[in-house]
């Protein structure tokens, strides 16, 4: 097919629209098994995907589903929902369009599936759940497309995996299935295509124009950032000034406590009242919602936001982009500034705001790529077995299998092409029984075999519960924010139930951009009122934080490698001189660790580039073995350049704490009892259907029924080590927060090149490590001696002390 | 605080002592009282149509509990109900762990206090009642919300509720204490907890009640309530 039908073609040049190449490529390979398109924001991406399938339902002779569209987010499902619904109305086409998500009505649902529309738009989750059904076969029968919206997005997380799986059931279903995938620009187009595709079927990779190269600066402000910390209040006037001069401008933070911790203070400076909202993952959806509008109605000036942006809903006439602190990871800066101006082929403004003086550095460094059109690599690892496992429930709820088949399946999905059978048996016999060492109670194992060797669920009415828990999404324990008095006290956000275990009555925090009074805890809400008068405490969010990417940590050690820095401000070319002439900077090939006494303790600053996350695990590794040493760590500090570690004995002798196999002998032994592994596994044993996940609401009555994944996991630790739930635990925890691989990458570009500098007193480099928030303290016996005294002081205050002894 | 690094306390006239452990020392009595062990729960969590937990449970309750018989050497052993998870999770333990427990029942004076999850006698000896008596004090599963007014000073000890309590961020298992009545936490491994700020215990507990946390010792402090509303 390589024409639209005439109506079609009528209507979209009356409205002054031709077809862009691209999308008329996307018509050519209309019957391509696989495609990937790769183009800008603003190039008329959905429409490419979906025109094949308006040509071909045009002729009104296709009975039931023909296309599914698959996105992210649920509100880009409404949206392309009204996009499609103009052609298609406007021309009376027999097109019929019905979206289907967590919120559609569950009688519509049945309908739905009983008699599918000709496009049904969805999110991962609800097509895996849609195929958990006995009767899939007859709703997707007739199915010949699917297109995925923003796979690069989904391509970097669980949800994504999830997807791909259940398009290996689709393909079984529907043989003649064509993948379509809709991308923005990606380092690695090849790896996504690879991800789409039906293993090994080929998937052609079609770059629509990437349009003109964006125009990004540095922000010029009158005051220089400051030392350290990530606020960048300083830059508030200036920001200020761009937001007047512009129509609208998004302002970007890397976390949700900074987006909040700005907009406050952007408002405070908003002296002509200008229209400003905020929007982040934490505020209430109806608070989200109504922003939403607001900007789509031009009636924003300016939004501060954090990733809760970043998807590809339409956001109107926004002509700036603003990111505050330095972007972590180029792609994701592409992104974003490809929302600043929709107009295909028009260059997207972006200015780019250090939060301090070392992220001048940083922000150049991101510069530098975007030009050069440089972006990071995702790292890629195998498909996650705890999704796979949670794969082979659902398909045991749509009815029997046969193992060999759905190993078969599976293994077409591009992430999982590479799984062994002993693998996939492993997380079979998982479902099944647990898969302990200690075989015990299989007469009510969870999948059972048939005569015929088929498997299937031993209790059919465990397939409510499988249901009930499908997903991949982590929730952290978040407890609502309200305010209290109000009728039904208005919803104003979420925030950590460990966050709100540390308020007392009378703290003050900020969030939905305004200073709010803890009163108490109710029913699981925390209740709020409003009150100025105080300093916020800040809520602290779980919104990961980001480690700087290896490319652009490469790029930083280059810059730091040259003899001078005219293109750096003069600030910061003169404290990176003075750096060098006290001291070093370092350069890519070596490891620099600076010694300095400071307020009678012993300081060393580890300068390894490997990233927050790594440095943050490099400071516990060499504290524990500093520990082992006799050098008495008392705390440590780690950003995304540095580790600083105080003590009572200098490093005199650095190279055996850099021994990689200590360091990952360390890391084994380290890690186990660590609470970054009970979070990890907490994650993997509720996707694999270990553990429920939490119901909304769930939490209120018979607390005392559930227990803490904290135990299963120690039991597991204590009794079957070696079981897949930890060996997956594992694998999780040194991808994401552990980031060992960096520490591993970090001792490999320096080749066991340590140069240690004695120095007198601070450097200019190390100073701002001293200001950094998040210090860790060593502790041990520490928790107990600090539960001990409060307790104690509590038992003196109450005056019960004496009275029950 | 002491040797043990448990909570020292009297309790109508008895002078008890709450384990770090979270299980109580009657030492006048050589007496231990343990509450809601549990035993089964994966079994029952299975049979019922749950994952398939990690089956190891039972053993680790039996260690710990070992450990502390070790230690203290008790003449009596109270389990203060819901000492397994239900009637056929007992039922259907493997033999070598019906072994291991009915070892520990003969070993010494063994009493089954009824729980609402094992209201029925079960098969590993020692003696099953509803509640019992000793001294001033009375061992029952379920608190009793109105405690009858007595000539003498009596003091209740029950389990059931798995008290939990929250200092610093920190949860952890712990004992409710005031003038009438001591509540335990849950021995079991795979038990979870209801905080001491629910409704149901600070309705239960007295103004001035403590808590008293488990850990690697026992640490007393004012009970922590449901905040007020106002």
């Amino acid at each position: 097919m390589t024409q639209i039908p005439a109506p079609l073609s009528t209507w979209f040049s009356s409205r002054g629209w031709a077809l862009h190449p691209h999308q008329q490529e996307m018509l050519t390979r209309a019957r391509d098994p696989a495609t990937l398109l790769i183009a800008p924001t603003g190039a008329g991406k959905t429409m490419a995907g979906f025109l094949p399938t308006l040509a071909d339902l045009a002729e009104g002779t296709h009975q039931g589903l023909h296309t599914l569209y698959i996105s992210p987010l649920k509100a880009l499902a409404a949206d392309i929902k009204r996009n499609l619904r103009a052609p298609v109305e406007e021309l009376d086409l027999p097109i019929r369009i019905e979206d289907r998500t967590g919120d559609t009505p569950q009688s519509k649902r049945r309908r739905q599936r009983a008699d599918p529309p000709h496009i049904l738009l969805t999110t991962p989750e609800s097509l895996a759940l849609l195929t958990s059904y006995p009767d899939a076969a007859r709703t997707f029968k007739g199915l010949k497309r699917v297109v995925i919206d923003e796979i690069h997005a989904l391509a970097e997380s669980k949800r994504g995996d999830q997807l791909m799986l259940a398009l290996t059931r689709l393909q079984a279903l529907c043989p003649d299935l064509c993948r379509v995938g809709l991308s923005a620009t990606v380092e690695d187009p090849q790896r996504i295509a690879q991800y789409l595709a039906c293993h090994p079927d080929p998937c052609a990779i079609v770059q629509a124009d990437p349009g003109p190269a964006p125009d990004i600066t540095m922000l010029q402000t009158t005051e220089a950032p400051p030392w350290a910390g990530g606020g960048a209040a300083y830059a508030i006037p200036a920001v200020l000034e761009q937001i007047k001069a512009h129509k609208t401008t998004l302002v970007f933070h890397n976390t949700r406590a900074q987006a909040e911790i700005f907009f406050h203070n952007l408002w405070l400076a908003n002296d002509e009242a200008l229209p400003i909202g905020i929007h982040h993952g934490s505020l209430d959806r109806v608070q989200r919602e109504r922003v939403e509008t607001a900007m789509q109605r031009g009636e924003l000036r300016a939004i501060v936001c954090t990733g809760s942006l970043d998807l590809g809903i339409d956001w109107g006439d926004v002509d700036l982009v603003i990111q505050i602190g330095a972007p972590k990871n180029v792609k994701r800066l592409v992104q974003r500034i490809g929302r600043a101006n929709h107009r295909y082929n028009a260059p997207s403004k972006a200015l780019l705001v250090p939060a301090n003086r070392f992220e001048v550095v940083e922000c150049q460094a991101a510069l530098e790529a975007v030009l050069a059109g440089d972006l990071d690599a995702s790292p890629s690892g195998p498909g996650p077995r705890d999704v796979l496992c949670q794969h082979i429930l659902i398909r045991a709820c749509a009815g029997p299998f046969e193992a060999a088949d759905l190993f078969a399946e599976v293994t077409t999905a591009g992430a999982y092409a590479n799984l062994t059978r002993a693998q996939f048996d492993a997380c079979l016999e998982f479902c099944a029984t647990g898969g302990y060492a200690l075989k015990r109670y299989d007469q009510w194992q969870r999948l059972q075999q048939r005569s015929d060797g088929s498997w299937q669920l031993r209790d059919p009415r465990a397939t409510q519960r499988i249901r009930m828990n499908l997903g991949t999404i982590q929730d952290a324990d978040l407890l609502k924010v309200r305010l209290k008095h109000s009728r039904g006290g208005k919803p104003l956000g979420e925030v950590e139930e460990a966050f709100a275990a540390t308020l007392t009555a009378g703290d003050t925090f900020l969030i939905g951009g305004r200073v709010v009074r803890y009163e108490g805890l109710r029913e699981m809400t925390v209740q709020v009122s409003r009150n100025a008068s105080k300093k916020p405490k800040i809520a602290v969010f779980s919104g990961t934080k980001f480690a700087t990417s290896t490319e652009l940590s490469a790029r930083v050690l280059q810059i730091l490698a040259k003899g001078n820095w005219p293109d750096l401000p003069g600030h910061t070319s003169d404290w990176l001189a003075l750096q060098r002439q006290v001291s070093d900077l370092s350069r890519p090939d070596e490891l620099l660790i600076e010694s300095f006494p400071h307020e009678a303790r012993e300081h060393s600053c580890i300068y390894g580039f490997a990233g927050r996350n790594a440095q943050q695990t490099l400071g516990l590794l060499l504290t524990k073995r500093m520990e082992e040493l006799g050098l008495d760590p008392l705390g440590f500090v780690a950003t995304d350049y540095a580790t600083l570690i105080w003590g009572l004995q200098p490093i005199t002798d650095p190279e055996p704490l850099f021994d990689l196999q200590a360091l990952r002998d360390g890391l084994e032994g380290w890690l186990a009892g660590n609470a970054v592994m009970k979070r990890a596994f907490r994650g993997a044993a509720t996707i694999a259907g270990l553990i429920d996940r939490n119901q909304p609401g769930g939490r209120k009555n018979g607390r005392q029924a559930t227990f803490s994944s904290d135990i299963l996991y120690d039991t597991l630790r204590k009794y079957d080590p070696d079981h897949l739930l930890m060996d997956i635990t594992r694998e999780e925890a040194l991808r994401g927060l552990v980031d060992f691989s960096r520490i591993e990458e970090m001792v490999e570009r320096t080749r066991g090149q340590i140069t240690l500098r004695p120095l007198s007193r601070v450097s200019p480099l190390a100073a701002p490590m001293l200001l950094e928030r998040g210090r860790v303290p060593i502790k041990g016996a520490a928790e107990e001696k600090l539960l001990q005294r409060e307790t104690e002081a509590l038992m003196a205050q109450s005056g019960l002390k004496g009275l029950a002894q | 605080m002491n040797a043990h690094g448990g909570y020292g306390f009297s309790l109508a006239g008895a002078t008890l002592t709450a384990l770090p452990q979270g299980a109580l020392w009657w030492q006048d009595q050589a007496l231990l009282c343990v509450s809601d062990l549990h035993l089964g729960k994966s079994e029952r969590h299975l049979r019922r149509g749950g994952a398939p937990l990690p089956p190891y449970e039972v053993e680790e309750t039996l260690v710990r509990l070992e450990a502390l018989l070790d230690s203290f050497a008790p003449q009596t052993v109270i389990c203060l109900g819901d000492s397994f998870d239900d009637d056929l999770a007992a039922t259907h333990l493997p033999p070598e762990l019906k072994q291991r427990i009915l070892d520990l029942t003969q070993a010494r004076r063994w009493i089954w206090i009824e729980g609402n999850h094992d209201p029925a006698p079960t098969e590993f000896g020692g003696e099953h009642l509803p509640e019992f008596h000793l001294g001033t004090l009375v061992f029952r599963h379920i608190a009793q919300s109105q405690l009858q007014a007595q000539n003498e000073p009596q003091g209740e000890i029950s389990g059931h509720y798995h008290p939990k309590a929250v200092l610093r961020g920190v949860s952890r298992p712990a004992f409710l204490l005031d003038q009438h009545r001591l509540i335990l936490p849950a021995f079991g491994t795979y038990t979870g907890g209801l905080r001491s700020s629910d409704p149901v215990l600070s309705d239960l507990m007295q103004p001035k009640a403590i808590a008293i946390l488990t850990g690697s010792q026992a640490l007393a402090m004012p009970m922590p309530r449901q905040s007020r509303r106002g």
